[in-house]
């Protein structure tokens, strides 16, 4: 061997500078250079007319007019107060949550803080004291932290919280609807509730309903009791072969021709059956996804250490794999939640429904449907990538696709 | 390891009756049957009580009868005079063209989003991600109403058409673009590119296959082009320079004559749905790709495939594999969702149905052929589909 090399130190790679970094991300090739260039130039057009729509040429009167309405609908102003309080509920059980199941809940708490302290931009409506209004908003935020600091500081259980998050769950209803005749609570009818509120009614209700029946339809379709087996195979692929719309329209009218007159159900419940049933065969598929992710040496663990069939399936199977499927839950509650745009073909009157009626109501409107409908748009758009956000970092907590 | 035979016997003989395995299972199987189909004749018999007291007959024979309503566009010749299982056909046509042009349409931009998304030119890229993310957390029916309430109604009058290349001239009555006219002249260079296609597959198929077979060099890339090429050639020539002629819009009067027209609901029901759905195809292709290992690449590079070929036989082959089954499912919901068109006014499979249900009063027999056509449309595409994906996943 020759001349011994001297080992130079390796000095550790730098931050790209800014012309290094554009030359690589953007021109490193000389069609990348045309790529880049038409793109700019394209994007610098459309930026252009965009927001020379949104700041000068739009007319947001739709839409400033009264927001309140998009939000809750034609809810009795007087009783606001009742849909403030669920607020608070959800607020402070997503707080207890967060200190309970720590990361898995993280990133939903904050963001509901975030966006529910949005609502302190909103215009207060008529005669009520516009302060209050502000600072009730303001008190959801701050719930979402005593939630998380007394969770921590009484060391409540999951055990508390889904307790908490059922009782809830029948409590904001009845909070709603109130009770017909009572002075405290008078009754509400649903065909008062609107908007936002309502869309998220339908997509919550549905998931929450939808999960039981899922778990079941899944559970059948593993069993090895032929007519079971059957029977949830069969209903699992007819609601998911057929349209959301004609479940919709199945379960709120042409169910509704049939059943006796003295039986009138709900026309919301109706259209929350509609999206519960389709929630729960897609919700089947996903669960029985998980199930059959579960390796067999649990099973067998689980039998030989005596444990019966149900006990099995409900102890061991289940719980792994209702963890397993938890982001693609969350995926499936944001395509529900934009779902919910249908019930407006059936008459509900949930955010969509709420954008035509508003165009309708006055004939200057008319000719303003873009701006209503561009805005709902982006709620809609807001709303589920505040979602998608928080379940992709709950999937990098959980270390999904990770093994 | 063996067990005695003996020990066997006697712990199944010890077992009683009411604990044993199989008499269980068969009793579960008894009552599970027994509760289904008594639940199924309670429903029925009480569907149907019902049916008769309300007045709503369940019958079929209506479908004969002549409908006696309009429906705004139709692939096929369309009156009121027509029955009404004619009237669903029309209505079940309608579904089927927006459905197929537009997860034909879509596939092509998804695949191109797909391709800007992994692009190396970071501003494409990012753009692409925007697209996605938009169109992925908004939903269908807003940007419907949003393409149709808001632009393809708010296109100028018919004076004031917009024109663009083409000629396609853009107005409130739609969307009208040149279409071929039906000549003799037209039909033989047709036929010709059509045969041309058809001799070229042939012979891309057969020669690939001897050189699959052999290892000698058969230029069936060259051959299969110099077909494509001949026959569209000669037909050109034979037929003195004369090919397809286009038969262009022109304005008479108070409206285009000529060319076709894409009605403002179905322009903007297929675009929104191809908008929108090839947000999901693009991640579903970017996915398909990304499964590809990097070492197959690296390793078809490292025995001279050139970038073409790696691409085409190596990592194309593979990311089909993944991509298939989600692309079935997105293809049948873009099918499924074009049942929105009832709220644009699109006269779809499911909006003709609904105005059967008004005009005939057959709400559940009409209803049902509406949900059986879909559950057809869906199974039949995913069985399809599904055997080809069966082809194409590795052999085990």
């Amino acid at each position: 061997m020759g001349a011994t090399t001297i080992e130079q130190p390796i000095a550790p790679p730098q931050r790209p500078g800014a012309v290094e970094w554009l030359h690589k991300n953007l021109f490193n090739r000389w069609y990348n250079t045309i790529l880049t260039i038409v793109t700019v130039v394209a994007l610098f057009l459309i930026l252009r007319a965009a927001l020379e729509w949104i700041f000068v040429s739009a007319d947001w009167r739709p839409i400033t007019r009264s927001p309140l309405l998009y939000l809750v609908g034609q809810y009795p102003r007087s009783e606001l107060w009742r849909v403030g309080v669920s607020l608070w509920m959800v607020s402070l059980l997503f707080g207890l949550s967060w200190g309970v199941w720590r990361g898995l809940f993280r990133a939903f708490a904050l963001a509901l803080a975030v966006v529910l302290s949005a609502g302190v931009f909103l215009p207060p409506p008529e005669g009520s004291p516009a302060l209050l209004f502000r600072l009730s908003w303001l008190l959801n935020p701050l719930l979402v932290f005593v939630g998380f600091f007394v969770a921590n500081r009484l060391r409540l259980t999951g055990r508390h919280i889904l307790i908490g998050w059922v009782t809830s769950s029948l409590l904001i209803p009845i909070l709603l609807r109130g009770i017909d005749g009572s002075s405290f609570l008078p009754g509400v009818t649903t065909s008062l509730w609107g908007g936002l509120l309502v869309t998220l009614i339908l997509a919550i209700g549905g998931l929450l309903l939808a999960f039981p029946i899922g778990i079941l339809l899944a559970l059948g379709r593993r069993s090895s009791l032929s007519v079971v087996h059957y029977t949830s195979t069969i209903t699992i692929e007819v609601v998911r072969g057929v349209p959301l719309i004609t479940i919709l329209f199945l379960t709120s009218i042409i169910v509704a021709l049939f059943l006796p007159p003295e039986l009138r159900i709900d026309r919301l419940i109706r259209a929350m059956a509609g999206m519960t049933i389709f929630a729960a065969a897609y919700m089947a598929e996903n669960i029985r996804g998980g199930l059959q992710a579960i390796p067999p040496g649990q099973v067998e663990a689980a039998k030989s250490i005596g444990l019966n069939r149900f006990q099995t399936t409900f102890l061991i199977e289940l719980p792994q794999a209702l963890r397993a499927v938890i982001p693609s839950m969350v995926g499936q509650f944001i395509s529900l939640f934009k779902d919910t745009t249908l019930a407006v073909i059936v008459g509900i009157t949930e955010l969509l429904a709420i954008g035509r009626a508003i165009i309708q109501s006055d004939s200057e409107f008319i000719q303003l449907q873009a701006e209503v409908f561009v805005f709902i748009a982006v709620v809609f758009w807001v709303l589920s990538s505040v979602m998608s956000y928080s379940s992709r970092r709950l999937e990098e907590r959980l270390g999904v696709g990770e093994t | 390891m063996t067990l005695r035979e003996g020990s066997r016997l006697s712990i199944s003989s010890d077992v009683p009756i009411w604990r044993d395995e199989r008499v269980l299972r068969g009793a579960a199987q008894l009552i599970s049957a027994m509760l289904m189909i008594g639940a199924l004749i309670w429903l029925v018999t009480n569907f149907i009580q019902a049916a008769e007291q309300r007045g709503l007959p369940l019958s079929y024979d209506f479908l004969s009868q002549e409908s006696g309503f309009p429906i705004g566009e139709s692939v096929i010749e369309y009156d009121p005079s027509r029955p009404f299982l004619y009237a669903f056909l029309v209505g079940l046509l309608n579904t089927l063209k927006v459905s197929l042009l537009g997860i034909i349409l879509a596939t092509v931009l998804g695949t191109g989003i797909a391709l800007a998304r992994m692009s190396s030119n970071w501003l494409l890229s990012r753009l692409a991600l925007a697209y996605i993310e938009f169109f992925r957390n908004t939903p269908l029916l807003v940007l419907l109403f949003i393409w149709y309430f808001a632009v393809f109604n708010r296109f100028p009058r018919v004076r004031d058409s917009i024109a663009l290349p083409g000629p396609i001239y853009l107005n409130q009555r739609g969307l009208f673009i040149p279409w071929p006219k039906y000549t003799t002249e037209g039909l033989v260079f047709l036929a010709a590119i059509l045969l041309g296609i058809i001799t070229a597959t042939v012979a891309w198929i057969v020669l690939r296959r001897i050189r699959e077979r052999t290892g000698r060099q058969t230029y069936f890339p060259l051959v299969s082009l110099f077909l494509l090429l001949l026959f569209p050639a000669l037909a050109w020539n034979s037929q003195g320079g004369q090919t397809i002629t286009w038969d262009i819009p022109l304005l008479e009067g108070f409206n285009f004559k000529g060319g076709t027209t894409l009605t403002p609901e179905f322009a903007a029901l297929l675009v929104g749905l191809v908008t929108y759905t090839a947000a999901f195809i693009a991640e579903v292709v970017r996915s398909g790709i990304q499964a590809v290992d990097r070492g197959q690449r690296e390793a078809a590079s490292a025995i001279g495939l050139s970038n073409a070929q790696v691409l085409s036989l190596v990592v194309i082959p593979q990311a089909m594999r993944v991509m298939i089954p989600p692309m079935i499912s997105q293809f049948l919901n873009l099918t499924k969702n074009s049942s929105l068109a009832l709220a644009i006014g699109y006269p779809d499979l499911f909006a003709v149905g609904r105005i059967m249900i008004n005009q005939a009063g057959r709400a559940v027999p009409v209803f049902s052929m509406v949900m059986l056509t879909y559950l057809a449309i869906s199974l039949f595409t995913s069985l399809v589909l599904n055997l080809y994906n069966r082809k194409i996943q590795y052999e085990t």
